[in-house]
């Protein structure tokens, strides 16, 4: 391509996506990505444990303005995202062909359908509250009301088998009741989820919101599982050894688990996911005079 | 080259046996001074001739002190010796009893899960409050300190900065923060500052002489000068305050008092301790020093712990001689020792809201 071009070639520097910013691994190191063939593709962050602690810091830092931001606001900023990725669709076609093997046109149905779930995800921003929060009838003289609020940072393992579909279907649904989020990217291929942080960090998003660390899935795992200040851990990129190791560690602050199933992603994805993520609070009003 | 002048003044002092600040002794090695601080001008040509700061030099000093990797067993050394330090200090003008008290209670048992937590070395409050902390506090052991002398701004005149010491001191204050007057230094007028810190130092004494034998100190309460470093301008004008504190009798040190937008900084507290150093050895009078403000993470801590450690060396390393002024760090440096002890990151429910 140079000899054609007379030009050298401009290598991307991917990096990590925490508290809004782009860093380097506190470690400094990396590892090589390669494509389904095995052709290297770029060198990827590998962070650390200390990147994952920076990371909950940032996500617990973001957590009131985002909790706290109305729903309507928040849907805006999730269908904001799908606008960016409209924009820069044939960026993540490529991204996601060469990471999955797939086709163009497969990688591109992957894509639109990711897409699509931001959109479908954010409408569900001002809508959750009537599905999961209910005028409950009591014995008394008092209103009885549920409503659902978010329970405050969520990791979250994307899973392995797709890169891209598959990791916007577990992000989306955390972040848009209002949790913040540290997601672990799939450990062969990275590379289209660290690009998404480019655009969540020029949509509006506030910055921890969603913090992305490429690596291990196992060793960025264990710490964030242990961790006191992560309220619930999704573990769709875990397989079933790890999960149950995941799981135990995450008892001991009693965080919500969501267990990895076999899942299609190209289904409905039904409010399983957003759901899990959710506390009900109940308020007692007195009604009369 | 920074012991330049403290051989100067060599010959001056008989013996270079180190005595405490607020010790009898000290006394009789300050007035072997007694030349440089007899009047203005002589005041004035000393301060004005210690040698220059470099500061390219001090802040990439403090820069490659603050690499050092401390971890694992010495790490919690770090950790167990920081909190130890903690002027834990509530200054607030919303405080009210109910939370001097809760602070109190955090001080002695810094960690309620976890009771092999060190207890801190002070509650640092303002002055009316200090009968709550002293009674709060029972005998613990955990010093009460009072910041006095119209803190934080020192804008008053010396005959009500000199009751609100002594106030404090009736009360049952044992250590006194009390501010210099920056308008006064900033303007050149050295001895206006000498002579305040020394009459605030008599305020300290307190008459009668009853208990606090323990502190070694007799009665009197421990005297923190605070230069409020953030409004000095240059690190020259540290030294030279630093010098003229140590001259007129301050048993600490300390940068400042939080409540302006430059706290501590790695390169002052260095240039403090390093002006520590020089009078210790120019006099044999040891001064402790204490950083305050914007000092929030273990981290932080631990390379200011390298700092003293590198500088004036183990002697320093007690809460006798180096104090933190802090309210969230503690909170910081307790996660971190859940951290270690437990093998999982902490995080803020563990702790107390402040």
């Amino acid at each position: 391509m140079s000899e054609l071009t007379g030009r050298l070639a401009v290598f991307k520097t991917y990096k990590l996506y925490v508290g809004g910013k782009f860093p380097r691994s506190e470690s400094g190191r990396v590892y090589e990505v390669t494509d389904s063939k095995g052709t290297w593709l770029a060198n990827a962050p590998l962070a650390s444990r200390k990147d994952a602690r920076d990371a909950v810091v940032a996500a617990r830092k973001a957590f009131g303005g985002w909790s706290g931001a109305t729903a309507y606001n928040r849907g805006q900023i999730l269908y904001r995202v799908a606008e960016m990725l409209e924009g820069r669709r044939d960026q993540f076609v490529a991204e996601v062909a060469a990471a999955e093997g797939l086709s163009k046109a497969k990688a591109a149905a992957q894509v639109d359908a990711a897409i699509d779930r931001w959109v479908w995800y954010a409408g569900w921003s001002d809508k959750v509250a009537q599905i999961a929060g209910a005028a409950n009838p009591v014995a008394g003289p008092y209103f009885n009301l549920s409503s659902p609020e978010p329970t405050g940072v969520v990791a979250v393992l994307a899973p392995q088998d797709s890169s891209f579909l598959g990791l916007v279907s577990v992000i989306a649904p955390a972040i848009v009741t209002g949790n913040t989020a540290v997601v672990v990217a799939a450990e062969d291929a990275p590379l289209p989820a660290l690009s998404l942080a480019e655009v969540l960090a020029t949509s509006d998003l506030p910055g921890g919101v969603v913090n992305l660390l490429s690596g291990r899935t196992a060793e960025l795992a264990a710490p964030l599982a242990a961790h006191q200040d992560v309220n619930a851990i999704d573990l769709a990129g875990a397989d079933a050894d790890l999960a149950k190791d995941l799981e135990i560690a995450a008892a001991d602050n009693l965080k919500r688990v969501l267990r990895p199933t076999p899942p299609n992603w190209s289904a409905d994805p039904g409010t399983g996911r957003l759901l899990t993520f959710l506390e009900t609070k109940t308020v007692w009003h007195p009604k009369g005079t | 080259m920074t012991w330049r002048y403290a051989r100067r003044y060599a010959p001056l002092v008989t013996m270079p046996i180190t005595v405490p600040a607020y010790g009898k002794e000290a006394a009789g090695r300050l007035a072997s001074m007694a030349d440089v601080t007899a009047d203005d001008g002589a005041l004035r040509r000393f301060l004005h001739g210690l040698p220059g700061v470099d500061e390219v030099g001090l802040q990439a000093r403090a820069a490659t002190l603050g690499t050092r990797s401390i971890k694992t067993t010495a790490k919690a050394y770090a950790i167990d010796l920081a909190i130890s330090m903690i002027d834990l200090t509530t200054l607030e003008g919303a405080d009210t009893p109910g939370k001097v008290r809760a602070l109190c209670a955090k001080g002695v048992h810094p960690d309620p899960t976890d009771r092999t937590a060190p207890k801190v070395a002070a509650i640092c409050v303002y002055p009316d409050m200090v009968a709550t902390a002293k009674e709060a506090l029972g005998d613990s052991g955990i010093h009460v300190a009072s910041v006095a002398t119209a803190f934080p701004a020192g804008r008053a005149a010396l005959p009500v900065k000199l009751a609100d010491t002594r106030d404090a001191v009736a009360a049952g204050a044992d250590e006194i923060d009390m501010v210099i007057d920056r308008g006064a230094f900033l303007s050149g007028r050295y001895m206006d500052v000498f002579e305040e810190i020394k009459a605030v130092k008599e305020a300290c004494a307190r008459p009668g002489g009853t208990s606090r034998s323990e502190t070694g100190g007799g009665s009197a309460a421990h005297l923190k000068v605070i230069f409020e470093t953030g409004e000095l301008q240059t690190y020259d004008n540290v030294r030279r305050v630093s010098w003229l504190a140590m001259l007129a009798g301050a048993d600490f040190i300390k940068t400042s008092t939080g409540k302006v937008a430059v706290n501590a900084t790695p390169p002052v507290t260095l240039l403090m301790l390093e002006a520590v150093r020089d009078f210790h050895a120019a006099t044999g009078v040891q001064v402790g020093v204490k950083p305050a403000g914007g000092i929030r993470t273990t981290k932080d801590a631990i390379k200011y712990l390298v700092m003293v450690n590198e500088t004036l060396g183990e002697p320093w390393l007690t809460a006798d001689w180096f104090r933190f002024g802090a309210s969230s760090l503690l909170n910081d440096l307790l996660m971190q020792r859940q951290k270690l002890s437990s093998g999982r990151y902490s995080g803020p429910d563990y702790v107390t809201v402040d």
